[in-house]
């Protein structure tokens, strides 16, 4: 019989302040247990202060094999960026 | 036809770049293949090396020397959960894996079919087996497959601990009263080869490893990585008082290394044949570990349905 328990990825928050990152992913059959193993799996040494699980086929995720066109419309926009534009040298704070 | 090769012209470009590669990027199938086996032995490595420490959490001398195997034991477990997540990512699912191992299909780490006798063997194996899996494991952080790189990050952070811990046992061993000391020798006698080993083949008799080079999923030779051992162990032996028992092992100025013996390839192949002293206890605590906690699986899917149910 197949029992696999569902997969989850886990977020954890290292320090009060900084944003969630992913750290990897786990097998639970619920969220509390998803939580509680990710607790012991991800930070057995203080590495973190919050613990997202979120099941992993919740996720949507872009296509690699599509980033170039997918990412497309960012390239070509150097007007975005603060160098961009020209300020004479004598001009301070900015 | 053309169009493979192109995608494998592509990825070899990538690779050679020293970009990593994602779960979701094309690869090759045998990229794919070699990753999927290499990451689920090493996996099953964390998880069956368990069973050789577990040995002797019982029988620890101090309550210091408890709580320290006990946290060792328990990071090897994370190591193997770390490694079994990134195969995933390849399309392996973990039933698979754990089959393939219960069934005696999939291999582990040969040192793992060696016993622990002695306290000492606690002490010797977080010193030289978790040093040579450091060797082999530091590289491992900037293979070009993201996920068992990450993994790799971690567990090396975590082993530095082991192999500390190991060698202050083999320190207070060594410097303790002349019965421990011999302890301590013994210990090292019986671990030395079988850790030598951990490097796998030399290099003209390792098949698949110039590939692995290639795709960067390897960095060192097995025979460089043996001598960089070598010349670590050779100078820590002599911090401890110990003698590594090789009688051909002395500096080679003009190499600018230490020199060694032969190691005994039969012993290893018997080993890589399930026949050595532990093979099939190992196997058999895995599989008895499995099936009894068959139960607890199925009562924790039981009552997740049940929640579930009740909340809907």
């Amino acid at each position: 019989m197949n029992t696999e328990f569902p997969l989850w990825e886990v977020f954890i928050r290292s320090h009060g302040g900084l944003q969630h990152k992913h750290v990897g992913s786990l097998h639970a059959v619920d969220a509390t247990m998803a939580l509680e193993n990710a607790r012991d799996v991800y930070t057995r040494r203080q590495e973190g202060v919050s613990i997202w699980v979120v099941p992993s086929n919740a996720i949507t995720a872009s296509d690699p094999a599509d980033s170039d066109a997918f990412f497309e419309p960012a390239k070509d926009k150097i007007y975005r960026h603060p160098t961009f534009y020209q300020v004479p040298d004598n001009v301070k704070h900015m | 036809m053309t169009q493979l090769l192109q995608l494998e012209d592509r990825f070899q470009a990538r690779i050679d770049a020293e970009q990593k590669i994602e779960p979701k990027d094309w690869m090759p199938d045998a990229y794919r293949k070699t990753l999927i086996r290499q990451i689920s032995q090493h996996a099953h490595s964390e998880i069956v090396g368990m069973l050789p420490e577990g040995n002797w959490i019982t029988r620890a001398p101090s309550l210091r020397r408890k709580v320290a195997l006990l946290a060792k034991v328990q990071d090897e477990a994370g190591h193997g959960l770390y490694l079994y997540a990134a195969a995933e990512t390849l399309g392996v699912s973990r039933d698979q894996m754990y089959e393939e191992l219960h069934a005696g299909k999939a291999k582990y780490s040969s040192i793992f079919n060696y016993p622990t006798l002695s306290w000492a063997d606690i002490g010797a194996v977080g010193w030289l087996v978790d040093g040579a899996a450091i060797m082999n494991q530091v590289p491992l952080c900037k293979c070009s497959f993201g996920p068992y790189a990450r993994a790799m990050v971690r567990v090396c952070k975590e082993e530095s601990f082991h192999q500390r811990q190991g060698f202050e046992i083999m320190m207070t061993l060594a410097h303790g009263t002349p019965a421990q000391h011999k302890m301590a020798q013994e210990s090292l006698n019986r671990w030395w080869w079988p850790s030598m080993m951990m490097f796998g083949p030399n290099d003209d008799a390792s098949p698949h490893s110039a590939q692995s080079m290639r795709w960067k999923i390897k960095r060192y030779s097995n025979d460089d990585l043996r001598q960089k051992f070598v010349d670590v162990m050779a100078e820590q032996a002599a911090v401890l008082g110990l003698t590594i028992p090789d009688p051909d092992m002395h500096w080679n100025a003009d190499r600018g290394h230490y020199d060694f013996g032969t190691i005994d390839w039969k012993e290893f192949d018997e080993i890589l044949r399930g026949n050595g002293p532990c093979n099939k206890e190992r196997l058999d605590a895995r599989n008895k570990a499995w099936n009894d906690g068959a139960w607890v699986r199925e009562a924790a899917t039981a009552f997740a349905a049940k929640r579930k149910s009740a909340t809907a």
